[in-house]
This record gives C-alpha cells, structure tokens and sequence, in this order.
C-alpha cells in the first residue's frame, strides 16, 4: 500500500449523490455507494444504465455535474497524476496504434509510472508471451483484451476498473477474463467491475450494485439480493397462444408473472405445484405449451423484480 | 520528459512502419527536388542553391500535414483516451509529436543537401548553422500549426479539408514553390502575413549563404513567436476525447495564433525588407551566372 493517500477503514472507492447529464439526458442521478479495499465490486444493470459514465467519472475522464467522489482518497478530476499512479483501467472503448507491438506497448506504459510491475510476468500471466512481438493490429479481439488487463496492472495499482470487460467476446476467451479477474481477487485488489452479464456478477464479484436509469435500486452480496428476492424459481414458457399474465399470476405457487417478447417469466414459490397447475390450465384452455424452462433463482430475477423489464432488452 | 521522451520513441518507430510516411517524407521530397533542379536549376549550380531553399521549405513544412491527421487518428480511435488514463498530459502528447517529427525531418533535411552538393554540384554548403536552426523552428512550428488544425476538426475528413486549404496557401504563396518574386505587388505584400513566407525567404538566404545576422534574426523572431503561440494553443485546445465538442473559446484562440504573423507582416509591408530579401534571393535563379557572395573556399 502506498503511504499518506488511503487510511485503513476508509472505503477505498467512494460515490455520494453522484449525478451525470448529456443535455437533456440524465445518466447518473444520486448514485451512491462505496467499496471496501480488498472488494470485486460489481456494477450490474443494462446498457444505457448510467455505469459507463459512472465508472469513467471514478477515472477521471468524465466531470461529473454533482457528487462526490473519492478513489483511494483522492478526487479523480483535481488529483492528476497523484491519483493516476494508484488506479488501472481497462476501457469500454479504446485502442492502440495497430503497428505498436504487445511488448512494446507495455513496456511503454510501464515508463509512465513510478511504481512498475514486471511486464514478463504480466505478458506470461495473460498468455501473451508467444504474441509479445505481434503488432497489436494481427491480434485477436480476446488478444487485445488481455492485453488491456495486462497494461491496467503494468503499475501495480490498488484499484483496477474494468468496463464490460468481456463484451462481445466469445465465451471460451470470456472464461479466460473471468479467471484472471478471480486472480486479481487472489492478490487482493480493489475491483470495480461493471457488466451486464447477470453469470459474471454472479460468478465474479463479491457485491453487486444492480444499477437503472442512473440509479442503484439493490445493493448486497449477489446472495443477499437472491435471497432478497423471495427465494422463488423463475419459470419461463412459451405458448401456442397468449394468454392474461392475470390467469398465470392466479395459478398455484406464483408469486409473479411477467410478459416478455412472447413468453411469460413465472416466479414461483413452489416449482412443482405451479408446473402442475400451468398444465391443467392450458388444458382447461385448449392452448399449448411451446417450451418450459426452469431457472434457479438469479440476479436476473431480482432486475425483473425491481424492473418489471429484463437485464438486456 | 521521460514521458515525453517514451513517447517520442513510440511516435518514431509508428512513423517508420508506416509506407505512406517513407513516401511523402522522404521519396516526394526528392522527386520535388529533383524535379525542381531540372526544371528551375537547368543544372547551373548557383541556382542549385536557390533550389534547395525551397525544397528545404517543402521538406519542413510537410509537418504541418502529418501529425494533425495522426493525431486526429488516435482520437478518432479512442488511442487518446487510453493514454490519458496514464500519467500522461497533454503537453508530453503534443511535444512527443514535434520531436518524433523534427527527429525524423533532419535526416531528410541532410540528404538533400547532400545530394545537391555531390550530385548537383552546389557550390557552397549554404549557411549550415542557420539552415539548422530554421530547420528545426520551423518543423517544431509547422507541426505546432498542424496540432491546431487537429485540435479544431472533429473528423479525419474535416481535418484533411482544412489541411489542404491551409496547405495550399502554404505552397503557392510562400514562394516554396512558385518564387514569391514572380507575383505581383500586392500579392507578395499579402504573402508577407503567411508563416510559411519566412520560412522559404529565410532557407533560401541560408541555403544561398546570402542571409544578414538581421534577416536572420526576423525569421528566427518569426518562427519561434510562431511555435510558442501554436504550442500554447494547441495544449489549450487539446482534446482527448472523440465526442469532446471543440471549446467555443477555440476560434479566439485560432485567431490569436495569427496574432504574430499579422504583426510581422504588417511589419515588413511597412519596411519592405523582406521582399527586397526575396527578390534579392530570386536573382540567384534569374541570373545563373551570379557568383556567390561570401563563398567558402572549396
């Protein structure tokens, strides 16, 4: 830890009433929260939620319109270099000059910092020792993602930001981000973390701030807010013709019935007894049952609860 | 400067494996300048000299083009954005690019003069001193007025749109191409408010070894107020961000890097110093078999 920046029982990242507007659009409106050091925070909400904007205002690229904000103890608008030595990033959108080399890279953005980690290490824990000399144009997009990861430690920072790091990857190379965010858990870095992948929430962070329209509307462990969510089972089916979501609501266990694109999400209290009176229902209806899914409760619920809308619609 | 520095490096060794930098910096010059020598020099070694000047000036001004479309490039493409995440400021940014440029410049700068001394048989190497020193204000000033252009324009588009009506006032009028001497009155006064028009007389006087201390001095003046201003105002404009709009303030600020070469032109229309030293400097492509002033024994 670095001296006369961060006490010990102070958040290291920490957001009061912040608020973010694009002219007539409000982004961010009094969000709050803070983060312990240690913590793999998550910012979980979809796209347009206002956490891009929130986490690019912990950076310091973005001035917010109201609010405070801390990182490490510092403002990131005013504290300059000071705070920049403390923090790493990896950005929802960015880039390098496609004929700079991997190795050059981060060896280049080493030089920029006082503290250096070592970047050997850093391109052989990203499997990106075979690539070291490739221009970072021939690189695949999972690549440059690690790559990104590998350059936000190159100073050995106490808090790292990621941005949707694993958007529009393909599963397989998303799996390779996950472990190294769990590392980065390992070393016990601050990770403020924002995604709308209800899995990576679930799977990566050791709390979550379901984040809508520019607000938090839950915060807790990932547990914490299942459980805050009555425990139900999410029953999703599809129908051979529509039906009142009042009809479903009334049926056996159901503590809840949405609509979505065609299909309705049942929360339900007693899986098997709602499955029973579901079918007996469309039987009574002469309507079919097109496809039945059962889903343990998740993250997504506790959205559709607090929503009334999906994560990604 | 370490940042400053590591960045440099960076910039120079992009710029070497880019193709399109080999051609216009280093192959263009030389086919301007052997164009020129044919065309204009008719192979008579004291025009050579006058010649050089002006492929000298091309040469120089060039860095007006390449760093305001690179750097329009890296914003366009969020490569700003990522390194504004680091400890990195706007004025390293800016001053890596005027250094990788003025780095990259001066080996062309040396090539042809070498070239016109060994293959075109000039007869004096010039004012050497003096060619470096405007050599190297002037890239660091025309890669400052490019920063500006990059500094103001939104998209590559507008950038290069920009850079081309600059570029072409650049050309014709400062006599790099055409000599200023061979335009009417009113057109040569008017030249003398154009930043490139005191670079091409003063590489032409050095290049011609014709140059006063006190010309000398007016062009250095000239240059150096030139980057000073352009550096500033390029650093206040700066812009990281590809959606960060340009400032309201930026057209004040564009008209203030004007400031100087307004002042110095209003200067010389009342003086007429510079075009005495611009038609003094064009007898020696006129008159082929003027001999040197001050020529260093060979």
């Amino acid at each position: 830890m670095r001296e006369g920046i961060y006490s010990v029982g102070q958040p290291i990242i920490q957001v009061e009433d912040l608020h973010k507007n694009y002219g007539e659009v409000q982004a961010v409106r009094g969000l709050s929260f803070a983060v312990e050091q240690g913590e793999v925070f998550g910012l979980l909400g979809p796209n347009g939620a206002g956490k891009t904007s929130t986490v690019e205002i912990l950076e310091g690229l973005r001035t917010p319109d109201r609010g405070l904000v801390r990182v490490c103890g510092l403002d990131p608008e005013t504290s300059g270099n000071a705070f920049k030595q403390n923090v790493g990033a990896v950005l929802q959108s960015t880039s390098l000059p496609d004929k700079l080399r991997v190795k050059e890279a981060i060896e280049m953005f080493a030089q920029f910092y006082r503290t250096r980690a070592d970047t050997d290490q850093l391109l052989k824990q990203f499997q990106l020792e075979e690539k070291r000399s490739a221009f970072y144009g021939h690189l695949s997009g999972g690549q440059k993602q690690r790559l990104a990861l590998a350059m936000a430690l190159v100073n050995n920072p106490q808090v790292v930001f990621l941005d949707e790091p694993t958007a529009g990857l393909d599963p397989q190379v998303r799996r390779e981000i996950y472990d190294i965010i769990e590392q980065l858990r390992r070393e016990k870095k601050t990770v403020l973390l924002t995604t709308h992948y209800i899995e990576e929430a679930e799977r990566l962070c050791d709390r979550v701030a379901i984040v809508d329209h520019g607000q938090v509307i839950a915060l807790g462990t990932p547990r914490e807010l299942k459980r805050g969510s009555a425990g139900t089972t999410r029953i999703e089916v599809r129908l051979a013709r529509p039906v009142g979501d009042g009809a479903l609501r009334r049926l056996d266990g159901v503590a809840d019935c949405r609509e979505f694109d065609g299909s309705y999400v049942l929360h339900s209290s007693s899986t098997a007894q709602t499955i029973v009176a579901l079918v007996k229902h469309l039987e009574s209806e002469n309507n079919e049952l097109h496809s039945l899914e059962i889903f343990s409760p998740s993250l997504e619920d506790v959205f559709i609860e607090l929503t009334g809308r999906r994560l990604r619609e | 400067m370490s940042t400053t520095w590591t960045l440099t490096k960076m910039r120079m060794r992009l710029a070497v494996r880019n193709r399109a930098f080999f051609f216009f910096s280093l192959v263009m010059p030389l086919i301007f300048l052997f164009g020129a020598v044919m065309f204009f020099g008719k192979g008579a070694a004291n025009a050579v000299a006058y010649v050089l000047g002006a492929i000298l000036t091309l040469t120089v001004m060039g860095s007006f083009w390449g760093l305001s479309v690179q750097l329009v490039t890296f914003r366009e493409q969020g490569i700003l954005r990522r390194f504004r995440l680091a400890p990195v400021g706007a004025s390293a940014m800016l001053a890596s690019s005027i250094l990788s440029n003025y780095f990259l410049t001066m080996p062309v700068v040396v090539l042809e003069i070498i070239i016109c001394r060994y293959a075109f048989h000039l007869r004096s190497w010039g004012n050497l001193g003096a060619i470096f020193v405007l050599v190297t204000l002037g890239s660091a000033a025309f890669a400052a007025f490019g920063l500006i252009v990059a500094s103001v324009t939104n998209t590559m588009q507008e950038t290069q749109m920009i850079n081309n009506l600059i570029w072409m006032g650049f050309l014709f009028l400062s006599g790099a191409t055409v000599p200023l001497a061979v335009f009417p009155g009113w057109l040569q006064r008017c030249a003398l408010f154009i930043p490139a028009t005191y670079l091409a007389t003063g590489l032409e006087s050095a290049a011609t070894n014709l140059a006063t201390a006190g010309e000398m001095a007016g062009d250095i003046t000239a240059l150096t107020l030139g980057l000073v201003v352009a550096f500033e105002i390029s650093r206040q404009l700066f812009r990281w961000e590809p959606e960060a709009k340009v400032p309201r303030r930026a057209k004040i600020w564009v008209l203030a890097a004007l400031l100087p070469f307004l002042a110095f032109g209003a200067w010389e229309n009342v003086t007429g110093h510079r075009l005495s030293q611009v038609r003094r400097n064009f007898q020696m492509l006129d008159n082929r078999a003027m001999p040197l002033r001050m020529e260093r024994p060979r």
